[in-house]
C-alpha cells in the first residue's frame, strides 16, 4: 500500500464541557473547584465534567493525489478533524499516519504582522507555513505577481486594503508545495474574480499530484475540486464516496421540508394547523440558495369564527437561536375576522440576509394577548447554501447571526 | 496517470513521515522538529526586534534610555540619599553593571511569560513546535543588552576601571541570565495559557525578585548567616558575576554552581511541564 497519503484509524477527540471548558480559569476558581469536587462527588454530581466527542472513531484512507472534500453541518467535527490532521491539537484516541509533508491553511494570513511590510510578511508567513527561506526567495516574484501588490511591497500591511491583504496572504499559501495540503474554507474571501483565481490555483495543486483535503460549505467548489467526499455528522464519518453522491445524500438527510399532521382535529379546537411546507417556484424543496426566496405555506382549518387571529413563524438556526419571526398580522393589522373553513397562509421569505446552514421553522397561531390556538414546533427544516454572491461568502468569516449587505457612503472632510 | 508518479517519487514506500497519536506519559522534546523550524525561530525573533520600536519617535534609543534612567534614579536615591555602600566603586557604574543583566532578565521573563497568550492566533491555526514561541521571545532582549553594553564600555573608560582577563567569563554569566529567564519563562508561559492570573503575577514577581537580587545595593550588606539562602537566587550569581568580571568587586564562589544547578532544575522541569501542556494549548488558549 505505497500509494496511501493519509491513514486515519479510530480517531477520537474528546472535549470537556462545563467544569474546565471555560478556557481562562483563574487559580482561585481551580482551587475552589478542587476543594468542592469531593463534596460534589458525595452529592452524586459525578458528571460535573461533562465530555463530548468532537471526533468519534473516525477512520478513512486517502490515496496520494486525491482531492477530498469534507462536508457536514456546523459542529459535525470537520474543523476538529482538520486541527488534528494539521497537528494543532492532539487526538484523545486513535492514530493518523501522514505519508508526506503537510501544510495546512486553516486561515488566510496567519501570523501576518500589521507593522511589517508586504515583503517581510511574505517571508514571515512563509516560514510559519513551513517553507524554507530559500524556497520563499525562489518563489518570491511569483507570489508578488499573483497577489498583484508589486507597488506596495515595502508598505506596512496595515495600510493595505482588505482585498490586497487577503490576496497577499493567499498568494503565499498558494505557493506552498507540500505533498498534502489541508485547506479550510479559505476560498471564502476576496472578490469573485480572485476567488476564481484561487480555485484555479487549488485545482492546479490537486491536478499536480498533490493530496488535497478541502473543507467547505460551498458545494459548487467542492464539486469542482474533489473527486471524493467525506460527509461528517456528529463527529463520525457518515458517508464517504463519490462527491456527487455524498453531496446529494447530505442535502437530503433528515431535511423534512413538508409536514402534514395526520391526526384528526381535536374537539373544541378553533384553529388547527394541518400542513406546513416550503416551496421554491411552487414545488416542495429542501435546499435553498441565499440569492432566492422561500415560500412558506401554512394550511389550517378553522372551526368557528375567530377575530384577530394570527399565524406566526419563527426561523431558528442550528444553534436554536431565533433569527427572526413574522406574523400574518404584520401587514394587515388585527381586525381580520376568519370564518370557518380551510385557509392557506403564504409568506415569501427573502433569504439574502441568512448565513448558509440548516434552519428550522416552527409555526404557531394565536389571538395576541388572548389565547394560543395551535403550535407546531420545529417541524420543517431546510438547508441554505451559498451561491456565488461574493458579499455572502466574504461574510462567512464574520460574526453575527445574519448577514446584511448595507449601503455605505464615504465622504471626505 | 501522471498524478501518482509525481508523489510516489517524492515519497517512497515505507514508514509514514508523520504519525499523530494521543499524548501519554513522558514526552520527548522533539529536538529534530525544533531544528527543522530553526528559520522560524530566527524570523520570529527578528519580527519582535523589528516591531518592538515601531511607531516610537526615539526608536531603539529606548534600549539605552531605560537602563540609564534607572541608573540615574538609583544613583540619586540609593547612592546619594540612602548612601548605600558600593564596594568602593562609583555608585552609577556599580548599579549600571548590575542593571544590564537584570533588565535583560526582566524583559525576557516578561516577554516569554506573555508569549504564548500573545501568539494565540498562531497556536490555534498552525502547527510548529510551540517551544519556538517562548524561546523567540527571550532573544530580542539580547539586542537591547548589546546596545546598552556599549554605554557600559564608555563608562568603564570614563571611570578608569582596569579591565582584566576576568571579562572572558562574562559570556557565561550572560548565558546564565538568559537561561534563568527562559527556564522561568517556560513555566509561566505555559501556566498563563490556562491561568491568566500569571499576567498580573509577573510584574510583582520581577519587582520582588529585583529586591532579592543585589542590583541597587551590594551583596556585602547581607548578613553572613543568610548568605546561603540568598545565594539560591540564580540572578544573584549573575549580577555578582557581572560585577566580578567587569569591576573586580562582587563575590563569585562555589555558590555559582548552586545557581547553575537550580537553573538546570527549573529549566528541565519547565520543559517537561511545557511539553505536557503543549498538547492542549490549542484547546484552552
Amino acid at each position: 500500500m505505497s500509494d496511501i497519503a493519509i491513514r486515519v484509524e479510530g480517531l477520537g477527540k474528546q472535549y470537556r464541557i462545563g467544569g474546565s471548558r471555560q478556557s481562562n480559569r483563574t487559580f482561585r476558581e481551580s482551587i475552589l473547584d478542587t476543594i468542592a469536587s469531593p463534596i460534589r462527588w458525595l452529592r452524586g454530581e459525578r458528571n460535573h465534567q461533562e465530555t463530548f466527542w468532537a471526533l468519534d472513531n473516525v477512520s478513512f484512507e486517502i490515496k496520494q493525489g486525491e482531492a477530498i472534500g469534507i462536508i457536514g453541518r456546523n459542529g459535525a467535527g470537520k474543523s476538529t478533524l482538520l486541527k488534528v490532521l494539521s497537528r494543532i491539537t492532539k487526538p484523545t484516541k486513535g492514530r493518523v499516519d501522514l505519508y508526506g509533508r503537510v501544510a495546512s491553511l486553516l486561515e488566510v494570513g496567519t501570523g501576518f504582522h500589521s507593522e511589517l511590510s508586504g515583503r517581510d510578511n511574505i517571508y514571515l508567513n512563509g516560514a510559519i507555513l513551513g517553507m524554507k527561506h530559500a524556497e520563499i526567495a525562489r518563489k518570491f516574484d511569483e507570489i508578488v505577481s499573483f497577489a498583484e501588490v508589486e507597488k506596495f511591497l515595502d508598505t506596512p500591511v496595515k495600510h493595505y486594503s482588505s482585498g490586497m491583504y487577503v490576496r497577499l496572504a493567499f498568494a503565499v499559501a498558494a505557493h506552498l508545495e507540500p505533498e498534502i495540503l489541508i485547506v479550510d474554507e479559505v476560498l471564502a474571501v476576496g472578490d469573485t474574480e480572485f476567488q476564481r483565481k484561487c480555485l484555479g490555483k487549488m485545482e492546479d495543486v490537486a491536478r499536480g499530484g498533490r493530496t488535497v483535503l478541502f473543507v467547505s460549505h460551498n458545494m459548487a467548489a467542492i464539486k469542482a475540486l474533489c473527486d471524493i467526499c467525506i460527509l461528517m455528522s456528529k463527529g463520525k464519518v457518515s458517508k464517504i464516496g463519490e462527491t456527487g453522491m455524498v453531496i446529494s445524500n447530505y442535502l437530503n438527510t433528515d431535511v423534512r421540508s413538508e409536514y402534514v399532521r395526520k391526526q384528526p382535529i381535536p374537539k373544541r379546537k378553533k384553529l388547527h394547523i394541518y400542513g406546513v411546507r416550503l416551496l421554491k417556484n411552487g414545488i416542495v424543496e429542501n435546499t435553498f440558495y441565499n440569492s432566492g426566496y422561500l415560500c412558506l405555506q401554512i394550511e389550517c382549518e378553522i372551526t368557528e369564527t375567530i377575530r384577530g387571529a394570527q399565524i406566526a413563524f419563527e426561523l431558528l438556526n442550528e444553534q436554536d437561536e431565533c433569527v427572526f419571526s413574522s406574523t400574518s398580522q404584520d401587514q394587515n393589522g388585527t381586525k381580520d375576522v376568519l370564518l370557518p373553513g380551510r385557509y392557506v397562509f403564504e409568506c415569501q421569505v427573502n433569504l439574502n440576509i441568512l448565513r448558509s446552514g440548516r434552519y428550522q421553522i416552527s409555526v404557531a397561531s394565536s389571538v395576541p394577548n388572548v389565547e394560543m390556538l395551535d403550535v407546531l414546533e420545529n417541524h420543517v427544516v431546510f438547508d441554505l447554501l451559498d451561491d456565488s454572491s461574493p458579499i455572502l461568502r466574504l461574510g462567512q468569516n464574520r460574526r453575527g447571526v445574519v448577514l446584511l449587505n448595507l449601503p455605505w457612503t464615504i465622504q471626505k472632510g | 496517470m501522471t498524478k501518482t508518479n509525481i508523489t510516489s517519487s517524492l515519497n517512497p514506500v515505507g514508514k509514514p513521515l508523520i504519525s499523530i497519536e494521543p499524548q501519554r506519559g513522558w514526552v520527548s522534546l522533539e529536538l529534530t522538529d525544533l531544528w527543522h523550524f530553526r528559520e522560524l525561530l530566527l524570523l520570529l525573533t527578528w519580527r519582535d526586534i523589528k516591531v518592538r520600536y515601531a511607531q516610537t519617535i526615539l526608536g531603539a534609543a529606548w534600549a539605552i534610555i531605560q537602563p540609564i534612567l534607572t541608573m540615574v534614579i538609583f544613583s540619586v536615591i540609593f547612592g546619594q540619599l540612602a548612601k548605600l555602600p558600593s564596594d568602593g566603586i562609583p555608585y552609577p557604574i556599580f548599579t549600571y553593571t548590575a542593571l544590564l543583566p537584570w533588565q535583560l532578565f526582566a524583559f525576557s521573563l516578561t516577554n516569554s511569560s506573555n508569549s504564548l497568550v500573545g501568539s494565540q492566533s498562531l497556536i490555534s491555526k498552525v502547527y510548529f513546535p510551540r517551544l519556538i514561541i517562548p524561546i523567540a521571545s527571550v532573544l530580542p532582549a539580547l539586542v537591547d543588552f548589546a546596545v546598552s553594553f556599549l554605554v557600559l564600555i564608555g563608562m568603564i573608560f570614563y571611570y578608569h576601571i582596569p579591565l582584566t582577563t576576568r571579562i572572558l567569563v562574562l559570556p557565561f554569566f550572560l548565558l546564565l541570565a538568559v537561561a534563568t529567564a527562559l527556564a522561568v519563562g517556560l513555566w509561566l508561559s505555559a501556566l498563563n495559557v490556562e491561568y491568566r492570573d500569571i499576567r498580573y503575577v509577573v510584574p510583582f514577581l520581577t519587582l520582588f525578585w529585583q529586591y532579592a537580587t543585589p542590583v541597587a545595593y551590594s551583596s556585602s550588606l547581607i548578613p553572613e548567616k543568610w548568605r546561603l539562602l540568598y545565594g539560591l537566587n540564580p540572578m544573584t550569581g549573575v549580577v555578582e558575576g557581572f560585577r566580578w568580571a567587569l569591576l573586580g568587586s562582587g563575590r563569585v564562589d562555589g555558590m555559582i554552581w548552586v545557581s547553575v544547578g537550580i537553573i538546570f532544575l527549573i529549566l528541565i522541569s519547565g520543559l517537561a511541564y511545557f511539553k505536557r501542556m503543549e498538547a492542549t494549548f490549542a484547546d484552552v488558549i
